[in-house]
C-alpha cells in the first residue's frame, strides 16, 4: 500500500514537471468570463471561439516568436465583478500577461482599472487588457487607458450605423425607444436620441426603460408600441427580455422593424424563428451572410470542433490575429510596453471577415466594417443555433465612425 | 378606448394563466398547511417536457403527455419525499420543497442548457384570431384563454358537485373523521399534490410559447404566485381565481399607461425641473407607471395583510 502511494505520489510529480516543462515555452491569454451561473453560455460560446482562433489562425501557422504556441487559460468570473479582479490577481500570479474580458462593460470597467494601477505599481509584471465584447463608450472615452484594447465597436459605433440605415428608410416617421432600466439601455437610448436628431427629422414617440428581467408579459408594452405610431424600434435588449419584447410585437400585429443589438444566437436565432423574419434588424461587427470561402471553411473547421456554438462573436478573430502579429512585431512577450505601442495604430486585414481593422492609436478602439443585417432563412449560408436562420447583411458601413471623436486623453508610458 | 378592451383582454389571459399556477399551490396549501415553493418548478418542468416533446410528436402530443408526467412526478415527490418528511412537521416540509425547488432548476438546466429554448405555439394556431383597433389577438391567446377557463370550470365543477370533490373536500379539514368513515387519506393527498402540480404543468405547457421557456421562467413567475394565493386568502379557490385575474389586469394596466410621477408633481403645481437630468429628485421626476409595475403586486400583497390578513376570500384562521 505504502509502496502503491509512493508510486501515485512520484507519477503526480513527474506529471506536474513534465506538464509544466511542456507550457513553459507558451504565450498565455487569460480568458476571464462566465463559465457557470445563468450567463455561462456566452461565456462558454466565447470560450470556444478563443481556443478555435489560437489553434487554427496562429498556432497551426506557425505560433508567435518563431515557433512559440499561444494558449489560452479559462478563469471563471462568474460574471460577478469581485470574482473577475480575483481571477485577474490569479492569472498576474501565474505569470499571464494578456487578460480578454468581454461580457459586461461593468466588470469591464473594474478590470480596466484594476490593470491600469496594477501596471502603474509592477512595471515589471504589466499586463494588457484585451476588452473583446464589452461595448460602454466611456471605455474608450472618460476612462481609456494605454493598456485596454477594444475589439468590437462599441454602443455609439453601433447606433451611428443603425441611423445611417433608418435616415435611408423615408416610411419612417415615427421611432420608438424601449431598453432595459440600467446603464446599457439608457446609453443606447441617449446615442439614439442623440444620432437620430442629428441625422434624421424623425420624432421619438416613446422612450422608456422596463425593469431589466422582471417583465413577465410584454403584450402591454406591444399595445402601447403599436398605438403610439410608432413606424419602427430601437431596443439594446439581450436575453428573455429580448425575445419576449419581440415575440409580443409579432403576435400584436406590428409590422414595423426592430432594430437591436443582441438579438441573434444564443438560442435567440431558434426562439424567434419564422416570428422574427423580416423583423430583426441586428447590427454588428462580422455579421456573416452572404458568406466567403475563407470564412465558410472556417465556420465549417468551428462547427466540426463546437457543434454546439455559433461565431457569434467574430471579433474574437481578429483580437486573436492581431495580438499574434503585435507580439511578432514587438519581438516579445514580455515587455507590455512594446506589444501595446505595436498594437496600437495597427491596421489588418482579415480575409475570413472581410473587413480591414484599425486599431485607433488615439482610444484604442477599433474601427472596422459594422454591418446591419435582418433575420431570416432565405440565402442563409451560416445560421446561429443550428436552426435554419440567421442574419443576412443587407447594410455595410465601412470602416464605421472612423473619425468620431473621443474625449480620451491617454497616458503613454 | 379600444385600448383599454384590448388591454382587458390581455390582461385576462394573462390573469388566468397565473390561476392554473394559483388554483395547484392553492389547494396544496389547504391539504398541507404550507406553501409549496417548488411549485413554479413543476411549471418549468411542464413547459420543458412539452418542448422536448414537441421536437418529436408536435405540440398537440405535448400539451396531453407532458402534464401526465409531470402530475405523475408530482404524485412520486408527495409519496415518498413529503409523506416521510410530513411527520417532522410543517417547517421541514417548507424546506424540503424549498430545496426541490432549485434541484429542479438545476437538473432542467443540466439536461436542456442555460439557452432559452426554441419551444413554439403549433401552425395550426399561428393566425390572427381578434383585430381590434389595429392591434391583434393570435389564435394562441385565444387558446390558452379556453384551456384556463375549461381548466376552472372542471376544476369547480369536480370540487362543488361530485362526489370525489366532497371526499377531497372533507380530507383537507378534517382528516381524520374522514379516514375513519373508511377513505383512504394518504391517496387523496397524493392525487392533491399530483393534480395540482400537473396544473401548474400545463401552465408551463401552454406559457412556454408565449412567455419564452428559459432557465429563469420558474423564478420569475413562481413569485407572483404565491401572492395571488396569499391576496386571494389561503386555501381559497376563488380567491385565488380573483386574485389572479385582479393582478393580471395590475400588472397589464400598469405597463401600458405612461403615467409619471411628474405629471402628478406639475397637476400638484409643482415646477418642472430646468434641467431634470441633473436635479436632485430626478429619480422621481423621470419615474413611471411601467416601471413600478412589477412591484404592484407586492405592495397589494402587503396592504391586503395588513387591513385583511385572511386574505380577500380567506376562511382560515392561520
Amino acid at each position: 500500500m505504502k509502496i502503491l502511494k509512493k508510486l501515485i505520489g512520484m507519477a503526480l510529480a513527474a506529471g506536474v514537471f513534465i506538464s509544466s516543462g511542456a507550457f513553459a515555452d507558451t504565450v498565455k491569454i487569460a480568458f476571464i468570463d462566465p463559465l457557470s451561473g445563468p450567463f455561462a453560455t456566452t461565456g462558454s460560446n466565447g470560450l470556444a471561439e478563443w481556443k478555435f482562433a489560437v489553434e487554427k489562425l496562429v498556432n497551426e501557422k506557425g505560433g508567435v516568436l518563431g515557433g512559440k504556441k499561444m494558449e489560452v487559460v479559462a478563469l471563471d468570473n462568474k460574471m460577478d465583478g469581485k470574482e473577475s479582479l480575483v481571477q485577474v490577481q490569479v492569472a498576474i500570479d501565474q505569470g499571464i500577461r494578456f487578460i480578454a474580458q468581454g461580457n459586461s462593460s461593468g466588470i469591464a470597467n473594474a478590470i480596466t482599472d484594476m490593470v491600469k494601477k496594477h501596471n502603474k505599481r509592477n512595471p515589471d509584471k504589466r499586463v494588457i487588457f484585451i476588452n473583446y465584447s464589452a461595448v460602454d463608450p466611456a471605455l474608450t472615452n472618460d476612462k481609456c487607458n494605454f493598456w485596454h484594447f477594444r475589439f468590437d465597436a462599441n454602443a455609439d459605433i453601433k447606433m451611428d450605423a443603425i441611423t445611417d440605415v433608418i435616415a435611408g428608410v423615408p416610411s419612417i416617421k415615427k421611432m420608438y425607444l424601449i431598453g432595459q432600466d440600467y446603464s446599457f439601455g439608457k446609453a443606447v437610448a441617449a446615442a439614439a436620441e442623440k444620432y437620430l436628431a442629428q441625422k434624421t427629422s424623425i420624432e421619438i414617440v416613446g422612450n422608456e426603460l422596463h425593469p431589466i428581467g422582471k417583465v413577465k408579459d410584454f403584450t402591454p408594452y406591444a399595445r402601447k408600441i403599436l398605438a403610439s405610431g410608432a413606424d419602427a424600434v430601437i431596443t439594446g435588449n439581450w436575453g428573455a427580455d429580448m425575445v419576449n419584447l419581440g415575440k409580443s410585437l409579432s403576435e400584436s400585429g406590428y409590422k414595423g422593424p426592430v432594430y437591436c443589438y443582441y438579438c441573434a444566437s444564443n438560442g435567440i436565432t431558434a426562439t424567434f424563428g419564422e416570428a422574427g423574419k423580416g423583423m430583426l434588424h441586428l447590427v454588428g461587427e462580422g455579421l456573416q451572410n452572404p458568406s466567403r470561402p475563407a470564412l465558410t471553411a472556417y465556420h465549417k473547421a468551428f462547427k466540426a470542433k463546437y457543434p454546439k456554438w455559433d461565431l457569434s462573436q467574430p471579433r474574437i478573430i481578429n483580437a486573436a490575429q492581431m495580438l499574434a502579429a503585435a507580439i511578432n512585431k514587438a519581438g516579445t512577450a514580455d515587455d507590455m510596453v512594446a506589444v501595446g505601442k505595436a498594437l496600437e495604430g495597427m491596421e489588418f486585414y482579415s480575409e475570413i471577415l472581410d473587413t480591414k481593422v484599425l486599431m485607433r492609436a488615439k482610444d484604442h478602439q477599433a474601427i472596422q466594417n459594422v454591418h446591419v443585417g435582418i433575420h431570416t432563412n432565405d440565402d442563409i449560408d451560416i445560421d446561429f443555433d443550428n436552426s435554419g436562420y440567421g442574419i443576412k447583411v443587407f447594410k455595410t458601413v465601412e470602416m464605421a465612425s472612423m473619425d468620431s471623436p473621443t474625449t480620451c486623453k491617454m497616458k503613454r508610458p | 378606448m379600444d385600448l383599454i378592451i384590448i388591454n382587458l383582454i390581455d390582461g385576462l389571459i394573462y390573469g388566468l394563466l397565473l390561476f392554473m399556477l394559483s388554483s395547484g399551490l392553492t389547494l396544496i396549501f389547504s391539504m398541507m398547511g404550507v406553501l409549496n415553493l417548488s411549485h413554479a418548478a413543476f411549471y418549468m418542468l411542464g413547459a420543458y417536457f412539452a418542448y422536448q416533446i414537441s421536437t418529436i410528436t408536435g405540440f398537440w402530443v405535448g400539451l396531453i403527455v407532458a402534464p401526465l408526467i409531470v402530475t405523475v412526478l408530482g404524485a412520486g415527490v408527495e409519496r415518498y419525499g413529503l409523506r416521510r418528511v410530513h411527520q417532522y412537521g410543517h417547517v421541514p416540509e417548507l424546506i424540503f420543497t424549498f430545496g426541490l425547488f432549485f434541484v429542479i432548476e438545476e437538473l432542467v438546466q443540466y439536461v436542456w442548457g442555460r439557452n432559452m429554448v426554441p419551444y413554439n405555439s403549433p401552425e395550426s394556431l399561428n393566425f390572427i384570431a381578434l383585430n381590434l383597433a389595429g392591434g391583434t389577438i393570435p389564435a394562441y391567446k385565444i387558446f390558452m384563454l379556453l384551456v384556463s377557463v375549461a381548466i376552472f370550470v372542471t376544476l369547480y365543477y369536480v370540487l362543488a358537485r361530485t362526489r370525489i370533490g366532497m371526499i377531497i373536500q372533507a380530507a383537507l379539514s378534517y382528516p381524520k373523521t374522514v379516514e375513519a368513515l373508511g377513505h383512504n387519506v394518504p391517496l387523496v393527498f397524493m392525487g392533491v399534490f399530483g393534480v395540482g402540480t400537473g396544473l401548474a404543468g400545463l401552465a408551463g405547457v401552454i406559457a412556454g410559447p408565449s412567455l419564452t421557456t428559459f432557465p429563469g421562467m420558474a423564478f420569475l413567475l413562481g413569485s407572483i404566485v404565491f401572492v395571488c394565493v396569499v391576496v386571494g386568502g389561503l386555501g381559497s379557490l376563488t380567491g385565488a381565481f380573483v386574485a389572479s385575474l385582479l393582478i393580471g389586469w395590475l400588472q397589464t394596466f400598469a405597463a401600458s399607461y405612461n403615467i409619471g410621477a411628474g405629471d402628478i408633481l406639475l397637476a400638484m403645481g409643482y415646477e418642472y425641473p430646468k434641467d431634470v437630468y441633473y436635479h436632485p429628485w430626478r429619480d422621481l421626476w423621470t419615474l413611471t407607471l411601467p416601471q413600478i409595475g412589477p412591484i404592484l403586486p407586492y405592495l397589494l400583497l402587503v396592504l391586503v395583510l395588513v387591513f385583511r390578513p385572511h386574505g380577500l376570500f380567506g376562511k382560515r384562521e392561520s
